[in-house]
């Protein structure tokens, strides 16, 4: 199945967890947040989110700004 | 200089600094060491778009708090999403409330912004909004339970000053809260007119980081801040309309 990480098409086995989706992509422990379909989901619960076909999943960190 | 005190803690400066606009991180260094600072910002952006990840370690190593913002946010729905985002990456409950009308003049939208402050108060945030220049906005975002309130001198980044300074004087008046002046400081005489008129600490990046030499106006920043905030509280002379001889008359 496929689902959408920042914006790219990403295919993942049936079944993968966030925490999967963000492991391959090298996504860092610290210092960054994700949210799948506009929710927040806290680092607590990434292994235990199942993703679907279709799901989007936002990866943010900090940057310069303001 | 007595310390700022934001929703009970404490910060050693009263330059609040933001990190957009630096060439790159080893001049930010520089220009942050030189400001003081205690508290900067920071943007949330995906974790792939450019801009790097750098800055938090830098504002970690320099032991300079970081103050993430929702700018780029247009409603508060998208606000209230980035500043959960932001809390959750950072792990901290402060949060720079940003939502613009349009990107052309970067103004607050006063009515998304106010409904962000309410929602994001009630989910536990420390809550620190850019507003317009508004005594009546301002009063109505301490009301909502923000922890300060930072009204703009003149739009983001155009370096223009304080074009009302009456109306920051009625916001500082009327504040049960502190006031930052956010937004709009060209130069360090302006910084100090800020404090002057009685606010509590300034917020600055453009000014410093799109300097010719972003080292020096921090440390022209930082000393403005200072002086402004002593001249505050040494109460000024009142304005004359016609001289008064400072040396003895004539015998």
């Amino acid at each position: 199945m496929n689902v959408l990480v920042n914006g790219d098409v990403t295919e993942v086995g049936p079944g993968a967890t966030l925490a999967d989706v963000l492991a391959a992509r090298g996504v860092p422990e610290r210092g960054v947040a994700v949210a799948v379909a506009g929710e927040v989901v806290p680092r607590a619960a990434w292994r235990s989110t199942t993703l679907r076909d279709g799901s989007v999943v936002e990866v943010l960190t900090a940057v310069q700004g303001g | 200089m007595d310390d700022l005190v934001i929703a009970g803690r404490k910060f050693g400066s009263r330059l609040i600094m933001g990190t957009g606009g630096a060439a790159n991180l080893a001049v930010l260094e520089r220009a942050l060491v030189a400001s003081g600072t205690a508290l900067t910002t920071v943007a949330m952006r995906r974790l792939d778009a450019g801009g790097g990840p750098g800055v938090l370690a830098l504002l970690e190593r320099l032991g300079i708090e970081a103050l993430p913002n929702t700018a780029g946010c247009h409603t508060a729905a998208e606000a209230v999403l980035t500043a959960r985002l932001a809390r959750e990456a950072l792990e901290t409950d402060l949060v720079k409330l940003e939502v613009v009308a349009d990107d052309r003049t970067l103004l607050p939208d006063p009515i998304e912004l106010l409904d962000a402050a309410e929602q994001l108060v009630d989910d536990g945030f420390t809550v620190l909004p850019y507003t317009n220049d508004d005594p009546v906005l301002a009063q109505k975002l301490a009301d909502a339970g923000c922890a300060a309130v930072m009204p703009l001198g003149s739009p983001i980044g155009t370096g223009l000053g304080i074009r009302n300074p009456h109306n920051i004087e009625m916001i500082v008046a009327a504040a049960s809260v502190p006031v930052v002046l956010d937004a709009g400081i060209g130069t360090a005489s302006e910084a100090a007119q800020a404090m002057e008129l009685g606010c509590d600490a300034v917020l600055l990046a453009t000014a410093v980081t799109r300097a010719s030499d972003p080292e020096a106006m921090a440390t022209a920043m930082r000393l403005a801040v200072e002086s402004g905030r002593l001249a505050r509280g040494a109460g000024r002379i009142p304005r004359r309309y016609w001289a008064h001889a400072s040396s003895p008359a004539v015998d």
